[in-house]
């Protein structure tokens, strides 16, 4: 059974203006859909990364697997359990202890007047776990001291930081763990070290991963199957191998074909054109249709439904197999 | 190889603190000939803001040139004072910095900030400045440049806001273009679009270019030549191809393999063991020695020579049947 299954998942945030400007101005409620009708499912022990650019609602989605916002409309459901509707209190909890999160500034997810210790095991003792000595194991386990225990954030640097942030989010053994943006905020040389602890970690304590990213070759490397996004809408999921080599929607064909590569010496490619329109009016139809090469009068009219083509799931009217 | 338009020679940077003198850049040597792209990559602290800084005169006291000169188009402008520097800034160089929004004053139309370039370093009427900067903005490809000269910044997009930051960069015409992470904090897709831009601009006016990014993917495509630094000081100087396919620098070999590539598959990382050192504790000698696979007694004692043109700075440079 899958691990996370998410159904329908829709977010919408409501960024009208205050009350009083709206009816000087005589403007309406103003809605921004950051997630819409997202469907997925992730295996246990296997990493699902989602990719896009500003504003696809990567991060909103990231932020509803763990529960830190509820969804709109459609469910996450995670073990089989939905932590949004749920009533019984019991299985919610049970649940939200396997769940854990990573985010992309060290600097800022660390409390600066706490001791590391007590950081690292600060999921434990909330529930009223037993601590001893287990803020000195985790930290061998992620490649930092024993002795790095009594000291504050301040005294790491970011990959380090970023290494802390890893133990906390193994303290209360969980099963899945988001992670958002984990190395952006790091320099290449300390990204790979943080990128091969993540892998062996995932080995070793079977570890899910849902890995929220835009750089490509980082989910590249890491990955077992990727969702794209654009606009809030997943428009192409696939294994590595299939979406790198044959990617189907012409989303996701702009988008390999755009990221700088380490071997395109003087590569002069015809840069994408335009620019990811405004959530708050997204275009009838499919999302893309503005920016699209192959668009056609359906495309603008109707948004076109997630179909599989062979291992690869796509929503595009015009993508063939 | 002609004239070129930016030579620096063994240029150091000192910023002195209550803990001793901090070295941010140290004896750093290169030049950019008109027309071409110098991409200058690095991790954070590696100094290669610094060193553009330097160059055209940004640097925030205490921090100072202690040593070495900087020549641009034949002339020294590292001993210029305020109001000299002032008026080459601008007029010979254009600055394009990471965060279009913190360089565009969010109080004046884009259209009255690129006049008032204009108008500052260039002999011309106001009208022909106003017709110059609406060209200025079709230049860098905003839809609508007549209309869009009366918008403020807030106005614009990430990705057009950079376009108008390039657009008053290079409006008085310089001949030295410095992009300090252009496109860090855009997208993939607007990414391409601002380095073709960059790139087309460069070419067709033969501005020189420093693009400093720590994206190696970047600045494959982009550069020329490329420097790499480390803990102030170039580690490795030379072709972009033969830096990236065959690094001389253990540095530099370390960091091409430890950037994740399709061709390496899902095997492990390259990792290179420890972090760089802080300013305030560069060890002796070669300041990577402690992390380096090749190192030997004679790396602890001095730092290898900077040779001019195509070199790494060390001793015992990876050969490159070694390093491919």
């Amino acid at each position: 059974m899958a691990l996370v299954s998410v159904k329908n998942l829709s977010r919408v945030f409501d960024v009208s203006k205050p009350w009083l400007n709206r009816v000087i101005e005589r403007e309406p409620k103003a809605f921004l859909t950051a997630v819409s009708e997202v469907d997925f499912e992730v295996e246990p022990q296997t990493t699902y990364a989602l990719v896009g650019e500003s504003g696809s609602g990567k991060s909103t989605i990231g932020r509803m697997l763990v529960g830190l916002l509820n969804p709109s409309e459609g469910n996450v459901e995670i073990e089989g359990v939905d932590l949004a509707n749920e009533k019984d209190a019991a299985k919610v909890d049970a649940i939200r202890s396997d769940i854990q999160m990573i985010f992309q500034d060290p600097y800022a997810s660390l409390n600066p007047r706490w001791r590391v210790r007590d950081i690292i095991v600060e999921p434990v003792a909330a529930r009223g776990g037993k601590t001893d000595g287990l803020a000195e194991r985790l930290l061998e386990q992620v490649g930092l001291s024993v002795k790095d225990a009594g000291k504050f954030p301040h005294e790491f640097s970011g990959g380090q930081r970023q290494r802390i942030c890893i133990a906390r989010a193994l303290a209360s053994e969980p099963r899945l763990i988001v992670c958002d943006e984990p190395t952006s905020a790091l320099d290449v040389s300390v990204q790979s070290q943080v990128l091969n602890l993540m892998s062996d970690l995932k080995d070793n304590f079977g570890l899910t991963y849902v890995l929220i990213t835009h750089d490509l070759t980082v989910v590249q490397h890491m990955a077992d199957r990727i969702g794209v996004l654009y606009l809030g809408r997943l428009v192409e999921e696939g294994a590595p191998d299939e979406l790198f080599e044959r990617p189907k929607h012409p989303y996701t064909q702009m988008l390999l074909e755009a990221a700088p590569r380490m071997d395109g010496f003087g590569r002069e490619v015809a840069p994408p054109e335009g620019e990811i329109p405004d959530p708050i009016n997204p275009p009838p139809g499919c999302a893309f249709h503005p920016r699209c090469p192959l668009a056609g009068d359906i495309c603008r009219q109707e948004r076109p439904e997630m179909r599989r083509i062979g291992t690869t799931r796509v929503a595009c009217h015009m993508a063939e197999g | 190889m002609a004239e070129p338009v930016l030579s620096i020679r063994n240029l150091s940077v000192e910023i002195p603190t209550r803990h001793g003198i901090l070295k941010p850049v140290d004896g750093v040597t290169y030049d950019i000939a008109g027309g071409e792209i110098l991409g200058i990559v690095g991790e954070s602290g590696a100094g290669k803001s610094m060193a553009g800084n330097a160059v055209i005169g940004l640097l925030s006291p205490p921090a100072h040139v202690s040593a070495g000169e900087i020549w641009l188009n034949g002339k020294r402008i590292d001993n210029l004072k305020g109001d000299a520097m002032r008026r080459r800034r601008g007029k010979e160089i254009g600055m394009v910095f990471q965060d279009p929004l913190t360089s565009l004053n969010p109080l004046l139309r884009i259209g009255d900030q690129l006049v008032e370039t204009m108008l500052t370093h260039l002999a011309i009427s106001k009208s022909e400045a106003e017709k110059r900067a609406v060209a200025a903005l079709e230049e860098v490809g905003i839809p609508g440049a007549a209309k869009r000269v009366n918008s403020y910044p807030h106005e614009f997009s990430g990705g057009m806001r950079q376009r108008v930051v390039i657009a008053l960069a290079l409006c008085a015409e310089p001949s030295l273009v410095i992009a300090d992470e252009p496109t860090t904090a855009l997208d993939v897709s607007v990414q391409a679009q601002i380095i073709a831009l960059l790139k087309r601009l460069c070419r067709e006016r033969g501005t020189a270019v420093m693009l400093i990014t720590h994206d190696m993917g970047v600045i494959a495509e982009a550069a020329d030549r490329v420097a790499v630094m480390y803990a102030g000081r170039l580690a490795e100087l030379g072709p972009v191809r033969d830096v990236i396919t065959a690094p001389e620098h253990p540095y530099t070999h370390g960091l091409m393999a430890s950037t994740p590539l399709a061709s390496r598959g899902k095997s492990r990382l390259h990792q290179i063991p420890g972090a760089m050192p802080r300013l305030d504790a560069v060890p002796d000698g070669c300041a990577f020695n402690p992390r380096c696979p090749r190192v030997a007694d004679k790396c602890r004692q001095a730092p290898a020579p900077t040779v001019d043109g195509n070199a790494a700075a060390c001793w015992f440079p990876l050969q490159h049947e070694e390093a491919s």
